[in-house]
C-alpha cells in the first residue's frame, strides 16, 4: 500500500496542454499512472497523446471520467483559481505543482479547501509517487524510485531526488515519496504525512527532509515523540546558510523562533529522530534502524 | 522584497494612516531644506535594509537645519551591516505620550494574516515578546471577509482607554489591513504607533515587506526595489532569474533547487571547505542561465574552485552541459571546475562535456570532496 495515492487513483491534469503540463503528463503516462483526463479551458474536445480526453472544466471531466485526483500545472496567477475549481468539483485530492503563487491567494484558498474536506498537497512542490502502485502525480522522476517499505516526506524537490536515489541504489525501496512544498502556506504538512505513514501497514520506516525557516519541523518532531512508533530518520538543509538581514519584528514574534538548523536538529534529537549529517547517511541510518 | 521606511510611509499614508510630515533626502543640502520646511528639531534616519540602525549611529537628532545638514553628511555614505546609506529620512522630533506596537503578518501556522498589538511598543518589542508574551495580543483575520469592525475595535481597546483614541486606532487597524492586502504585503508594521500630548494617534515608523510572488503582476510595486541596497552580484543574479546569495568562502556552487543547493553548501563545509555562495539555477535551466551563473561566480575573486551539482528532473543535464561548454568558450574561467550531474539526459550531457575534454562525476560526495581539495590547493 501507499499513502494518498494508490492503484485506484484516477488522475486529471489541469493545464494539460501547457508546456510544463504536457511534458509531465507524458511522463506520468509512461510511468503507468492512470491518467484519465485533462482540463484546459477552450480546448475541450481535444485528445492528449491520442488517448486522454481534454475538457473545458474540471466538473465536466470528473463527471465524464470519474477522476478522483487532480494535479495542477497552471501558471502562478491562475493557480489558486485552479485549486478552487478542483475543490468545488469535489475532488478529494489536489496536488499543486505551480511555483510562485502569491501567498494571499493561498490564504484565501485554504479555508475553502478545508471546508470541502479536500486534501491539498503543495503548492510549489514536486508532488508524490507510489512506486509499488505505479502512481506518479507530479514531477518526481520515476526512474530513480523503486517499490519498497520506506516512506519519505520532504520540503524540497531535487534534494528529495538525491536521497531517493541513494535509497534505490542501496536496494531500499519506497512505499510513497511526498514533496510537501516550500511555500509559507501549504495544504499538507510534515505531521499529516507522518500520521499517514504511521497508519500505513506497508511502511516500516520514515525519512523526513526539512529545511531552515519556520517551525514545521519542530512541530513534526514533537508529533514523532508522542505518536510515531516507526523509526524516523531526518535531515535539515541549510545548516551553513547565512542569517538573513531580517526586517521588522513580527516574524520573530509570531513564531517565537528564528527557525535555525540548530533549533530543528535539537528538536529532532529530543524526539529520537536519527540525524543525517549528509544525504548519503540515509542508507546506513535506515539499515541500523530497520 | 523589503521596502525602505520612507517607501512604507508613503504606502501607509496613501491608505490614509495619519503620520508626522517628513521627507526623504539624498544629499545634506536636501536634508537641510526638509529640516527648514519642517521647522524645529528633526530626526535624521538612515534608510537601509537593516535593523539596529539607531545603535549603529544611523539615527540622529538635529536641532536646526544646519545641524541637519552636518549630521546627514555623516550618515549618508556610512556603512550599516555591510550596506551603504544612500538616503536619509527627515522627520520632526515629535513629543510623544505613549508608544504602542502594531504588526500584521502572513502567518504560516494559522495560514492567515495575523494582527499583533501591544501597548508596550518601541525598540524592545522582541524582548517584550520573549519575556512577557501575554502583553502581545494576537488576532487572525479570515481573508475571505477581511477585518471586521468589531475586531478593529477589539485591537484598539488593547492599546487605549480614551474612546476617541480607540476609534482613531481602530480606523488605523482597518487602513493597515487594507494597505497590507492592496500592496501584496507579507508584513506590515507600525512601531511605534504613538499618542501625542494633545491626544492624537499617529504612526511614527513603518516597515513593509512585499511578497515577491506579487511583483509579477504588480510592476507598480516592482519599481520600489532599491538595487543599491543589495549586494551588486545579488542584484545581477536576480535580473538573470537566478537566486544567489554571496558568502565569504572560496568554493563557488552552482546547483539546481534550493534544498539541494543548501545541502551542497552544508556538504562543502562538512568536508572542510567554505562555500562562496548559494546559487539556485531553478527548474527549467537554459544554457543561458548557466552562462550567467558562471559570470557571476567568476566575478568573485575569492572563488578558487567551482562546483556544479545538478540532479536532473525537470532540469535537463544536457542543457547544463551545453551552458558550461558555451560559457567556457566565451570567456576564460581560470579556476578549476568540478561537475557532478545525474538524471534527465545524463548520457547526452556526459558526451557533450567529454567532447571538449571535460569530465563529469555522478556522486555528490566525491564531487564535493574533490572541489574542496582543489580550492584548498589553490588558496
Amino acid at each position: 500500500m501507499s499513502i494518498f495515492v494508490d492503484r485506484n487513483t484516477r488522475l486529471l491534469v489541469q493545464g494539460i496542454t501547457g508546456r510544463e503540463g504536457s511534458f509531465h503528463a507524458r511522463q506520468m503516462l509512461e510511468y503507468g499512472t492512470a491518467l484519465v483526463a485533462g482540463v484546459t479551458p477552450g480546448k475541450g474536445g481535444q485528445t492528449f497523446e491520442g488517448k486522454v480526453p481534454v475538457f473545458n472544466t474540471v466538473a465536466k471531466a470528473v463527471r465524464a471520467t470519474g477522476a478522483n485526483t487532480s494535479v495542477i500545472y497552471v501558471p502562478p496567477m491562475a493557480a489558486a483559481a485552479a485549486v478552487f475549481e478542483a475543490a468545488d468539483a469535489g475532488l478529494p485530492l489536489i496536488v499543486c505543482i505551480t511555483e510562485g503563487i502569491p501567498v494571499m491567494h493561498m490564504s484565501r484558498a485554504m479555508p475553502f479547501v478545508r471546508s470541502r474536506g479536500v486534501r491539498l498537497i503543495g503548492p510549489n512542490c514536486p508532488g508524490l509517487i507510489a512506486p509499488g502502485a505505479r502512481a506518479k502525480v507530479g514531477i518526481i522522476p520515476g526512474n530513480i524510485c523503486s517499490p519498497g517499505r520506506v516512506g519519505l516526506v520532504s520540503r524540497s524537490g531535487t534534494l528529495t531526488y538525491e536521497v531517493v536515489n541513494h535509497l534505490t541504489r542501496a536496494g531500499i525501496g519506497q512505499s510513497t515519496c511526498v514533496g510537501i512544498g516550500g511555500d509559507p502556506i501549504i495544504g499538507t504538512n510534515f505531521i499529516d504525512c507522518l500520521r499517514a505513514f504511521q497508519d500505513d501497514p506497508e511502511t516500516d520506516a520514515i525519512v523526513m527532509l526539512g529545511e531552515i525557516g519556520g517551525t514545521d519541523e519542530q512541530n513534526a518532531a514533537a508529533f514523532v515523540k508522542e505518536q510515531v512508533t516507526k523509526p524516523v530518520v531526518g535531515f535539515i538543509a541549510g545548516q551553513t546558510a547565512p542569517k538573513g538581514r531580517r526586517m521588522g519584528h513580527a516574524g520573530a514574534i509570531i513564531s517565537g523562533s528564528s527557525g535555525t538548523a540548530e533549533e530543528k536538529l535539537a528538536a529532532f534529537a529530543a524526539a529520537g529522530i536519527a540525524i543525517m549529517r549528509r544525504p548519503v547517511d540515509v542508507v546506513q541510518l535506515l539499515r541500523s534502524k530497520m | 522584497m523589503n521596502l525602505h521606511e520612507y517607501q512604507a510611509r508613503a504606502l501607509l499614508k496613501a491608505a490614509g494612516i495619519p503620520m508626522f510630515e517628513g521627507d526623504v533626502a539624498s544629499t545634506p543640502t536636501e536634508a537641510e531644506a526638509v529640516a527648514r520646511r519642517l521647522g524645529g528639531t528633526v530626526v535624521i534616519k538612515a534608510q537601509v535594509h537593516a535593523g539596529g540602525r539607531g545603535k549603529a549611529g544611523g539615527v540622529k537628532l538635529a536641532r536646526n537645519p544646519s545641524e541637519a545638514a552636518d549630521l546627514s553628511a555623516q550618515i549618508l555614505g556610512m556603512t550599516i551591516k555591510g550596506l551603504t546609506v544612500q538616503k536619509v529620512l527627515v522627520v520632526p522630533a515629535a513629543e510623544i505620550a505613549t508608544e504602542s506596537y502594531v504588526g500584521l503578518i502572513m502567518d504560516r501556522d494559522t495560514q492567515r494574516p495575523v494582527f499583533m498589538v501591544s501597548s508596550a511598543g518601541g525598540v524592545d518589542i522582541e524582548e517584550v515578546a520573549a519575556k512577557t508574551p501575554e502583553k502581545i495580543v494576537r488576532l487572525p483575520v479570515d481573508p475571505t471577509y477581511g477585518l471586521f469592525p468589531h475586531q478593529a475595535l477589539e485591537l484598539a481597546f488593547v492599546l487605549y482607554r480614551d474612546f476617541a483614541q480607540v476609534k482613531a486606532a481602530a480606523r488605523i487597524m482597518e487602513q493597515l489591513y487594507a494597505a497590507f492586502v492592496n500592496n501584496g504585503a507579507s508584513l506590515a508594521e507600525i512601531n511605534p504607533l504613538v499618542t501625542t500630548p494633545d491626544q492624537r494617534v499617529l504612526a511614527l515608523d513603518a516597515k513593509i515587506v512585499i511578497d515577491d510572488n506579487e511583483l509579477f503582476w504588480r510592476p507598480d510595486l516592482g519599481v520600489l526595489r532599491d538595487d543599491s541596497a543589495e549586494e551588486p552580484s545579488e542584484a545581477a543574479a536576480r535580473r538573470a532569474n537566478l537566486t544567489f546569495i554571496k558568502l565569504d568562502g572560496n568554493v563557488g556552487c552552482v546547483v539546481n533547487g534550493a534544498g539541494l543547493a543548501m545541502a551542497t553548501m552544508d556538504l562543502v563545509k562538512y568536508y572542510g571547505g567554505e562555500p562562496a555562495n548559494f546559487l539556485d539555477i531553478g527548474g527549467s535551466s537554459s544554457p543561458e542561465k548557466v552562462i550567467n551563473a558562471l559570470k557571476i561566480i567568476t566575478a568573485d575573486r575569492n572563488v578558487k574552485a567551482i562546483l556544479f551539482n545538478i540532479f536532473g528532473g525537470i532540469t535537463r543535464t544536457d542543457d547544463v552541459a551545453n551552458g558550461i561548454v558555451a560559457a567556457t568558450s566565451q570567456f576564460k574561467v581560470d579556476v578549476p571546475i568540478v561537475i557532478r550531474l545525474t538524471g534527465t539526459n545524463e548520457v547526452e550531457a556526459i558526451r557533450i562535456l567529454e567532447g571538449v575534454g571535460m569530465r563529469a562525476l555522478s556522486d555528490m560526495d566525491q564531487a564535493v570532496e574533490q572541489v574542496v581539495q582543489l580550492a584548498r590547493g589553490a588558496a
